[in-house]
């Protein structure tokens, strides 16, 4: 069964990073790509959060250790090396979950956009790890700061765990990037979060805390 | 980066039309980016990209030598025939 709360708390937080890069992006194209990425996270999450409880309360007026996403998707943007390759874990990881819930209507709608999105962080992460030295030593660094939070996604889907490692070997074997051998943190499914969670949460709960309710 | 000329097909049966442009890395980008840009809305059930720089055109200074030639020509058009009933898209 799909957990609403910790998946659409994922997809509502990753949703609002993707979202940061919007006017920021390296090209217009690249903007609305990260955008699509975002817009279709947002949906998944506000699906899953309505299951939980009501949508609006459960994004604005919970604090940090009241969610329960897991602690890579709201490590931030860092770079553009960052941002895919923490796409590629998380997508990967969630396409499977998705795969193996065909009878839950967002994760059969869903499995079809997560391809997409794991697609699309592949092609990048290979241009990345094959493309410049820079770019090469980018993503090298992107996935040092971020494969310790891999574990963490594994907690309670151990069995989505081979057929996730399978494919991102894949993927990292044919950009050139070694799995680093760094040490796992865990921490987010239990409400304790980095505090990069906090600042994200202050500007996506910020309009909320000054005009309750406001609409337009 | 290179510009990509994008054809999109708006449905089975149809052609590719001219969508637009973009710019992108490679092909297999700029395929992805054309999903996003103009097929947002169902519009596509194909998409092609083409580098800009491999369309050669016509010049507009060559207009009349290509195009003028073919006004005074109406037995070219195919208004000698009566459309069979249930023909679309001819």
């Amino acid at each position: 069964m799909i957990d609403a709360l910790e998946i659409g708390d994922d997809c509502l937080v990753l949703s609002q990073r993707l979202a940061e890069w919007v006017t920021r992006a390296p090209t217009l194209e690249e903007d609305v790509a990260l955008a699509n990425l975002s817009l279709d996270l947002l949906g998944q999450a506000r699906a899953l959060l309505s299951r939980a409880g009501d949508e609006d309360d459960l994004a604005y007026l919970r604090g940090a250790s009241g969610f329960r996403n897991c602690l890579l998707v709201e490590q931030p943007n860092t770079d553009f090396a960052h941002t895919i390759v923490r796409h590629l874990l998380y997508a990967g990881f969630l396409f499977e979950l998705y795969a193996a819930h065909p009878e839950d209507e967002v994760a059969a709608k869903g499995v079809k956009e997560l391809a997409y999105h794991r697609d699309y962080a592949a092609l990048w992460t290979s241009r990345l790890g094959r493309g410049t030295e820079e770019s090469h030593r980018r993503a090298t660094e992107a996935l040092t700061a971020l494969w310790p939070f891999t574990d963490e996604l594994f907690e309670g889907h151990q069995d989505l765990r081979a057929p996730w490692q399978s494919w991102v070997t894949e993927v990292l074997e044919g950009a050139a990037l070694p799995v680093p051998a760094v040490a796992q943190r865990t921490g987010g499914r239990r409400g304790q979060h980095t505090a990069h969670l906090t600042s994200l949460l202050t500007e996506l709960q910020g309009l909320h805390r000054d005009h309750a309710g406001a609409t337009w | 980066m290179t510009l990509w000329e994008v054809f999109v097909r708006p449905r089975r049966g149809l052609s590719h039309v001219h969508a637009g442009s973009l710019h992108a890395p490679d092909a297999e980008l700029a395929l992805r980016h054309a999903r996003d840009l103009f097929t947002r809305r169902q519009e596509g059930v194909s998409i092609w990209v083409v580098p800009a720089a491999e369309i050669t055109a016509s010049s507009p200074d060559e207009k009349d030598p290509f195009f003028a030639p073919a006004a005074d020509k109406p037995y070219r058009h195919p208004t000698f025939y009566d459309l069979p009933e249930g023909v679309k898209h001819l």
